[in-house]
């Protein structure tokens, strides 16, 4: 049987009421992952052995009435949360070798939630993509169209879910790194409000932005998957002290007068017909469900891509300048001296769009620049995110596309950074606002493509995400289809 | 011009990285072609308006000052490229 191809609230069922073993589910996802991997390629490395080890251990505790939420749930995690013992790459030559003598705060609340981990999962190198195509370990392929880019930069990550290597996993979302993989790979994902989720031991990319959180095959799991990582961390000063509601409380929850808005913004020239037939489609549905739909504005929109790419990369910038060749990872052999020796370890231990966006970030921090850059792109943030604030006054969610257009063909952008860095138009002012979003399959193109509707809500309002998405998967019309590999 | 090669130069100088002459010259057209699209940030009068560091800020967050376990010098070790004798190995600093 193709265990592997259920749901964690399915699977739960199972072995709760011991029609399945954990061990059975388990290897059922290693014989998936030894028939498709190849072709994928979701992983960097996987944790086979204990994660058996792990499957018998929960199939014990499951036996003797003490399973916790994801007792034997095989579940995967983006290489960049640290495991202790388990080699943590961040997709990157310069921590090729590094194995982190600690857990992420969200690794240790999943192994406290009985889950089993089946591996680290590809990603571009330290997330600063859009494709999954800049990793030090390869290219992850999407599971629908192996031509074709995952998304990025957990592609690894949502290509598992989709191509059932795995029931469920963790990615991280910086400027829509979770949803808009998510979407090119038909599955649900999730960044959460800034504060939600503690960032302690998951590889710093910009501070500012960064947010773990899960890509699942429904919108239930994803509320199972919140209920498991969310939560204040004394290890973790940005991490918010407020309360966590029981995220699977808001599935089959009504949308009766709802109001969501619609910015006028994200339906703009340029954007792909079939996307924005689908997303035209969702709207109808949720109409259908009680829901009114109102138009609303979100006016600093266009400056999101500017902004993002200003404050990232000078984030970004001044968090890898730990990679020095000198505690941990990578470092070359031939320096002459301590500067030529970070120099010439920094170069090869670091990829094109690393450097690159380390240079961005470093020109906008440095002197003479900053206020141009820096500073100006700061109080344009500020801008957008009053645009948030001022919509939320007047509708309960947003909907908007996830992506401007399907997977793009492997290569297609890699030299063109630009044209790269504007394929997360519709993602990155989450991020910069802080607020929760939510990447949810709402159709396929006429060649087969799965596309993503994105739905966004205030601040520590997953809640709500969580209902209307499950409201409308519910009654969404679009046939469940899966990948043929 | 937004960055010439020379200032490449130099910002690659601050970011501890090394470029080849053909590297440069790319970067730099490649620099350019997204400092040229941030002009889109001139458009907007910012004046008086304060920068947005962190979207949801939290002051003064503070704990007990409290002794807790450490990981150790042998493991904090473990994964340096030269990590012998309980200290970090660097290649020379003084001449």
């Amino acid at each position: 049987m193709e265990f592997n191809r259920l749901t964690i609230h399915e699977l739960q069922k199972k072995l709760r009421d011991g029609s399945l073993t954990s061990v059975e589910i388990t290897e059922s996802v290693y014989r998936r992952i030894a028939s498709v991997e190849e072709k994928v390629h979701s992983y960097i490395t996987l944790m086979e052995e204990s994660a058996i080890w792990q499957a018998r251990e929960a199939d014990r505790r499951i036996k003797e009435g003490k399973a916790g939420e994801l007792t034997g749930i095989p579940i995967a995690l983006k290489d960049i949360l640290c495991t202790e013992g388990v080699r943590t790459t961040c997709g990157s030559r310069i921590l090729e070798n590094f194995i982190p003598p600690y857990d992420a705060t969200v690794v240790s609340k999943l192994k406290d939630a009985g889950a089993v981990l089946v591996g680290k999962t590809n990603m571009d190198e330290f997330a600063m993509g859009s494709s999954t195509e800049t990793s030090w370990f390869g290219i992850t392929k999407n599971p629908w169209d192996l031509e074709r880019i995952p998304g990025g930069s957990s592609g690894g990550s949502a290509a598992a879910v989709a191509a059932d290597e795995c029931i469920a996993s963790l990615g991280t979302d910086t400027g829509g790194s979770i949803r808009q993989p998510a979407a090119l790979c038909g599955v649900v994902g999730m960044k959460p409000t800034y504060g939600r989720v503690s960032r302690f031991g998951m590889v710093a990319f910009a501070s500012s932005l960064d947010q773990i959180g899960p890509v699942t095959k429904d919108v239930e799991d994803c509320a199972i998957m919140m209920n498991v990582i969310s939560g204040h961390d004394i290890n973790e000063s940005t991490s918010v002290p407020a309360e966590v509601p029981d995220y699977t409380k808001f599935i089959s929850r009504d949308i009766r007068g709802w109001t969501v808005g619609i910015p006028g913004e994200y339906f703009i020239e340029g954007i792909d017909p079939e996307i924005k037939a689908a997303a035209d489609e969702t709207i109808k549905i949720l109409e259908g469900l009680g829901a009114k739909c109102l138009e609303i504005s979100l006016p600093h929109t266009e400056y999101c891509v500017a902004v993002y790419y200003i404050i990232a990369p000078s984030e970004a910038s001044s968090n890898l300048a730990r990679y020095d060749g000198v505690r941990y990872g990578f470092r070359t052999r031939d320096g002459e001296n301590l500067l030529d020796m970070y120099k010439k370890t920094r170069s090869s231990g670091f990829g094109a769009e690393v450097k690159r966006r380390i240079m961005l970030g470093t020109h906008s921090l440095s002197s003479g620049y900053y206020d141009a850059y820096y500073k100006k792109a700061s109080q344009v943030r500020a801008l957008i995110r009053d645009d948030f604030d001022k919509a939320f006054k007047k509708c309960d969610v947003i909907l908007t596309p996830t992506t401007p257009a399907p997977a793009f063909r492997i290569g297609e952008k890699l030299d063109d950074p630009l044209q790269m860095y504007l394929f997360d138009i519709f993602t990155l002012s989450t991020n910069l606002a802080g607020i929760p979003g939510i990447s949810v399959p709402c159709g396929y193109t006429k060649s087969g493509l799965p596309i993503g509707v994105q739905f966004m809500a205030n601040h520590f309002e997953e809640g709500k995400l969580l209902q209307i998405a499950s409201a409308y998967e519910k009654n969404s019309t679009i046939e469940r289809r899966r990948p043929n590999l | 011009m937004k960055i010439t090669k020379k200032e490449v130069g130099y910002v690659a100088h601050l970011a501890r990285l090394d470029f080849s002459e053909d590297e440069k010259g790319k970067l730099t057209s490649q620099l350019n072609t997204i400092l040229v699209y941030m002009d889109i940030l001139n458009r907007i009068d910012t004046a008086g308006i304060q920068p947005v560091t962190h979207a949801i800020s939290l002051d003064n967050v503070l704990r007990d000052d409290t002794e807790k376990k450490s990981i150790g010098a042998e493991i904090a070790l473990a994964s340096a490229p030269d990590g012998n004798m309980g200290f970090f190995g660097v290649p020379r600093v003084i001449e």
